[in-house]
């Protein structure tokens, strides 16, 4: 009986996803300019948060250093934008952010727990003021101004980067790789018994989903026009991925896709509608959603659906 | 096949093992007997590359192996079995198993070894969609097995594979460890239960304090004055 539903159901979801594909591939044709800008920042927090489920959706290992990886792809393409074309600072912001990444990783997966968490959240605040003490100190200005480019291009070149996250993230949930992230998580030392080199699996997928983190911030720089170390490192684009990760439920790999959709809808319309109180607002959903939804909305989702079974089991 | 030769280990400055050897043939079963904190783990952990040995070699089919990284000692072709078993809680017994097929050599033919393991307990087929932290002692036990298994060892290490299971249980296990020889595996295991591990063993070392203080035939040890006394209660 299992068989025989997930064979009815697969076609019907690459249909919805193909729809889907349809539907965003064409939206700067047919859309107006302010939803193309609030897809664009839908994808970038689908990106980041995806990215960082990558790593410690797994592991359990709570990264805060999206906002560091994030600001150097949009520093590298501050610098770079007027020298190069843009497939290639594209390139260049998330390599930076790899490199980044695989150094401090190999210097942090050591530490374990809250421990981890204080130093990926102080490596954003370190590269923030290091950057300002340089900008100020050495170039005499604070901020940069960014090339601009078009809405529609920067729409394509995100949507891009979120196919290729979301694609990098399904095929190493599937992979072997996968398999042992979640083990390390469990048990790390069992894990290394089994054979996993852990600190090496650990600093290399963490430098994999550095990778995404720095395109989109390479990518979202020209969007913003200008920057300075305080819009390009601020921290809540560390928080932002978690927060988004626990809404949408971190059991399953779309549930912070979902998330991120919504939770970047929400902030969208909060700032809009209540410029004032949208923190507040946006501040109680998340206490209700920790207190209530432990395993996110997928979370709810599966508790409805095994109540369902179970009924059915109950009345055959 | 497995030679340990006077090796010494230290937890920061106090010693643990004090020049221990001993030597364990192909397809021989081999038990390390003795009381707690007499150095068993420990000399095991070295074996199976958790620690490093001060000083003294780790010879591993012709190759040093004292000192090589846990990873590259799995792939030669030794499963350490840990206390307990520590199998993955919140993975299923099937992603628990195929986890232990990690090692290159072994991933590739992991369904046909998942066959052979689910032969040996079959317990484990009628459980394989369940997490594992649902399983109960004895089967946790038969899963961690299993996992070693997985990574087609050539030398399986177990350790204390009868903590806190069981009579019944432990006698089922101890039979599966002596079946293994049959395909053409090694067993090295250390143990508290004596009278068990020396039934189905062909030698065993005994250890005290950090030190290899007998050795011999397990049927001659059986016999031994000291060892009926100090292990067997007799």
């Amino acid at each position: 009986m299992d068989k025989t539903t997930v064979l009815s159901k697969k076609p019907l979801f690459l249909g919805l996803l193909f729809l889907l594909f349809i539907l965003f591939a064409f939206l700067p044709l047919y859309g107006s300019v302010y939803s193309v800008i609030l897809v664009t920042a839908i994808f970038m927090h689908i990106v980041l948060t995806v990215s960082w489920v990558i790593f410690s959706g797994p592991t359990g290992y709570i990264s805060l250093a999206s906002a560091a990886f994030f600001g150097v792809g949009i520093y590298t393409s501050a610098i770079l934008g007027k020298t190069f074309p843009l497939p290639i600072v594209i390139c260049f912001g998330a390599l930076t952010s790899f490199c980044l990444a695989l150094f401090v990783g190999a210097l942090t997966l050591r530490l374990r727990g809250i421990y981890f968490s204080m130093f990926t959240f102080g490596l954003v605040l370190l590269i923030q003021q290091l950057l300002l003490w340089y900008e100020v100190n050495i170039t005499h200005t604070r901020g940069r101004f960014v090339i601009v480019i078009n809405n529609a291009t920067i729409y394509y070149v995100m949507f891009a980067i979120l196919a290729a996250t979301i694609l990098t993230a399904y095929f190493i949930s599937r992979s072997k790789y996968g398999l042992a992230l979640q083990s390390i998580g469990e048990d790390e030392e069992a894990s290394a018994h089994t054979g996993i080199n852990v600190t090496v699996l650990k600093t290399i997928i963490f430098a994999v989903s550095a990778l995404f983190a720095g395109a989109a911030g390479a990518i979202m720089a020209t969007r913003w026009t200008y920057i300075d170390p305080f819009i390009a490192f601020n921290p809540l684009f560390s928080f932002m991925p978690v927060l988004m990760a626990i809404f949408g439920g971190m059991g399953q790999f779309y549930g912070s896709i979902i998330g991120a959709v919504i939770f970047a809808y929400l902030q969208e319309m909060l700032i809009t509608r209540f410029p004032y109180y949208y923190m507040l607002i946006f501040g109680i959903i998340l206490v209700v959603v920790i207190l209530y939804l432990p395993g996110g909305l997928v979370g709810l989702l599966q508790k409805w659906r095994k109540g369902d079974l179970a009924e059915k089991h109950a009345n055959t | 096949m497995l030679e340990v030769s006077n090796i010494d280990v230290f937890y920061g400055k106090i010693q643990a093992l004090w020049g221990v050897s001993l030597r364990v043939d192909q397809e021989e079963i081999v038990a390390l007997i003795g009381a707690n904190g007499a150095g068993k783990t420990t000399l095991l952990n070295t074996i199976g590359g958790s620690l490093r040995p001060a000083s003294g070699n780790v010879m591993f089919l012709g190759k040093k192996i004292a000192g090589l990284a846990l990873p590259a000692i799995v792939e030669s072709g030794i499963a350490h079995i840990p206390e307990g078993g520590k199998p993955f809680p919140d993975m299923s017994v099937r992603e628990n198993l195929e986890m232990g097929a990690y090692p290159y050599r072994a991933w590739t033919r992991k369904e046909e070894t998942l066959k052979q393991v689910y032969h040996i307990f079959p317990r484990l087929r009628e459980r394989e969609r369940q997490l594992a932290r649902t399983l109960s002692g004895g089967e946790k036990q038969m899963l961690a097995m299993g996992r070693g298994l997985m990574s087609k060892p050539r030398l399986c290490l177990f350790d204390e594979p009868s903590y806190g299971l069981a009579p019944i249980i432990l006698l089922e296990l101890f039979r599966v460890i002596k079946s293994l020889r049959e395909q053409g595996l090694t067993v090295f295991l250390i143990e508290q239960n004596v009278r068990h591990s020396l039934e189905i063993a062909d030698r065993a070392y005994v250890m005290e304090n950090g030190r290899i203080t007998s050795e011999g035939k397990s049927k001659e040890l059986l016999q031994n004055d000291h060892i009926k006394k100090a292990y067997l209660g007799l």
